[in-house]
């Protein structure tokens, strides 16, 4: 036996709870200290004990942010979590150049947001190219206005998640996809199951808890929406500030003079209440799964 | 519909690939046309009802206006120097820490173990208003430093080091111990060569994510020559909207970089997807 050293495991571990220290579990604490005063983003702040959550009641913005949030939520979990099992299904066969094929629907996912609503928004312009073909084929007489129309706005980028994270749930699905039996597809496919049948009767339930974790997983990536929005509306929340989401709202409460550190952490411990239901949920799941 | 499941029937073949084009061009399309878009030149009208899709009037000059009117190449270092630093920490950090958590018993292993679980459940937007106090506190708002470091050692891939390095079997680790072998030799000999599938799928993530990070470069940085590039981009398009050909030269030049790391170390994503690293 060699001698150990009680030290050893901490030295290894070291920079990283020191970084579970400073950089996580004080900046959580620290969102709560904050939320009770009216500190500015330059500096400063007292002790203002409730006033930051009664202004949060009487938010206009925050309440148009909130009816986003849950448009957003309602639009992106049937979808996303749908598509990408199709998307998987389609590209689990092993026929030549399949990998070409799966690496190019993940490019959506490794591309940044930014730049993901840069082209869209060059797509989606007055003058850009969707506007142009439902001209050219006389669906339209006028530009539709993709982005500057409070609702349309709202479901361009919401689009644009969508399409974004279309390769990104393929990929989990896929993974899941590896371990549905093959056998039993084979058996239902000798008992003469139509294509849809055995989608329903024998895919559908292989994949069940991936299917759960990846509609937790949607469901709080659509409450912590930030980059679409912001530059499709190229950081104004679109018409009358109206297409923000709660994020866009911290962020534009964490910056500036007129910013407001104190608020913008009660607003961050509302985002935190309204994630933690699916979190907890996933964390059930995690549970049930091990 | 009865058929053998190695060999697809020409039919179902053809309908695959259809299927597989029709997606090909929903999911690459858009990338394309906006690439096509930053190579066309002043001549070629790209408003035009029906834009053709490739350049009749090929030029790079968008490409050296929007280092004209911004400093896109600094931005580019910028976002470098910031995933760099986030690469080397998080690939030394979360590999010693994760080895230690899963390989060595110590007091209190359980309890830091749950508080970095405990994270899981923190989406960074929550804390990143306090975050920024945290950071301006140290000195280092408007800083590359201050950009990089609070994500140089995530919570996630610390844990999901631990579950690579937990993988090993245990005969291989006591064999190391009978012959002596003190810590350190086991994470090098025993450890590190059997957690190269998931060190690749962090590093990979890491690189990605740094690089397209947007919110907390926005908040942490306020001087635009200080941006990192994703930051950069929105500046350009805030500020000179008019031509759509250099902020199509613009995105290309923070998309290009992304997707060539990616097509490079993409076998071993998807070798790490099917040993199973990624799951959310």
């Amino acid at each position: 036996m060699t001698h150990r050293r009680w030290f050893t495991p901490w030295l290894l571990a070291g920079p990283a709870v020191i970084w579970l220290a400073v950089f996580n579990l004080w900046p959580a604490v620290n969102t709560v200290i904050l939320s009770f005063t009216n500190a500015k983003p330059l500096g400063g702040g007292h002790f203002t004990g409730l006033a930051n959550y009664r202004r949060a009641l009487s938010d206009d913005q925050l309440v148009d942010a909130l009816v986003n949030s849950i448009v957003y939520l309602a639009v992106c979990l049937p979808l996303l979590t749908l598509l990408p099992l199709l998307l998987a299904l389609l590209v689990e066969r092993k026929l030549p150049g399949i990998t070409f094929f799966r690496t190019a629907f993940y490019t959506p996912v490794v591309a940044s947001a930014v730049v993901v609503a840069l082209i869209w928004g060059w797509v989606l312009d007055d003058r850009g190219l969707l506007n142009g073909l439902l001209g050219q084929f006389g669906l339209t007489d006028r530009p539709v206005s993709f982005l500057t129309d409070r609702w349309l706005l709202l479901f361009s980028a919401i689009a644009l998640t969508t399409w974004k994270g279309l390769g990104y749930y393929m990929v989990i699905y896929l993974s899941a996809l590896g371990n549905v039996g093959r056998e039993l597809h084979e058996a239902a496919a000798v008992d003469g199951a139509s294509a849809l049948r055995r989608f329903w009767h024998v895919t559908i339930p292989g994949v069940r808890p991936t299917m759960l974790l990846i509609s937790v997983l949607i469901s709080v990536s659509a409450l912590r929406v930030f980059s679409e929005l912001y530059v499709l509306s190229n950081g104004t929340g679109g018409p009358g500030g109206r297409d923000m989401s709660v994020v866009m709202l911290i962020q534009m409460y964490s910056r500036g003079f007129s910013g407001h550190i104190g608020y913008a952490s009660a607003l961050s411990l509302l985002l935190f209440v309204i994630t933690i239901g699916p979190m907890l949920l996933l964390a059930r799941l995690g549970r049930k799964a091990a | 519909m009865a058929r053998g499941f190695g060999t697809p029937s020409t039919g179902e073949k053809t309908v695959r690939y259809l299927l597989l084009v029709l997606v090909l061009l929903i999911t690459v399309g858009p990338f394309l046309w906006q690439l096509s878009t930053s190579l066309k030149g002043p001549g070629e009208d790209v408003y035009a009802r029906t834009p053709s899709f490739l350049p009749s009037d090929l030029t790079f000059a968008n490409y050296a206006k929007v280092a004209d009117t911004v400093p896109v190449w600094t931005y580019a270092a910028n976002s470098l120097v910031v995933a760099a630093i986030a690469v080397v920490g998080n690939a030394v950090g979360a590999t010693l820490a994760g080895f230690a958590l899963a390989r060595l018993r110590f007091r209190g292993v359980r309890l830091v173990l749950g508080l970095f679980l405990a994270t899981l459940v923190l989406p960074g937007e929550v804390t990143i208003v306090s975050q920024y106090v945290t950071v301006r506190s140290l000195g280092l708002t408007d800083t590359l430093t201050g950009v990089a470091l609070p994500g140089a050692i995530a919570m996630l891939n610390v844990l999901l080091m631990r579950t690579a390095f937990a993988a090993v079997p245990p005969e291989l680790d006591a064999a190391a111990l009978v012959d002596g072998a003190n810590a350190w030799q086991r994470l090098v000999h025993v450890g590190l060569p059997n957690v190269r599938g998931m060190l690749s799928v962090v590093v990979i993530f890491t690189f990605i994510g740094a690089w397209d990070d947007f919110l907390w470069p926005l908040i942490v940085l306020s001087d635009p020559g200080k941006y990192t590039l994703t930051v950069g981009l929105q500046y350009l398009n805030g500020t000179f909207s008019a031509n759509p050909r250099v902020i199509a030269a613009g995105t290309m030049i923070a998309f290009l970089p992304i997707v060539a790391v990616f097509a490079t170390l993409q076998r071993f994503f998807f070798r790490g997807v099917e040993e199973g690293a990624v799951k959310g």
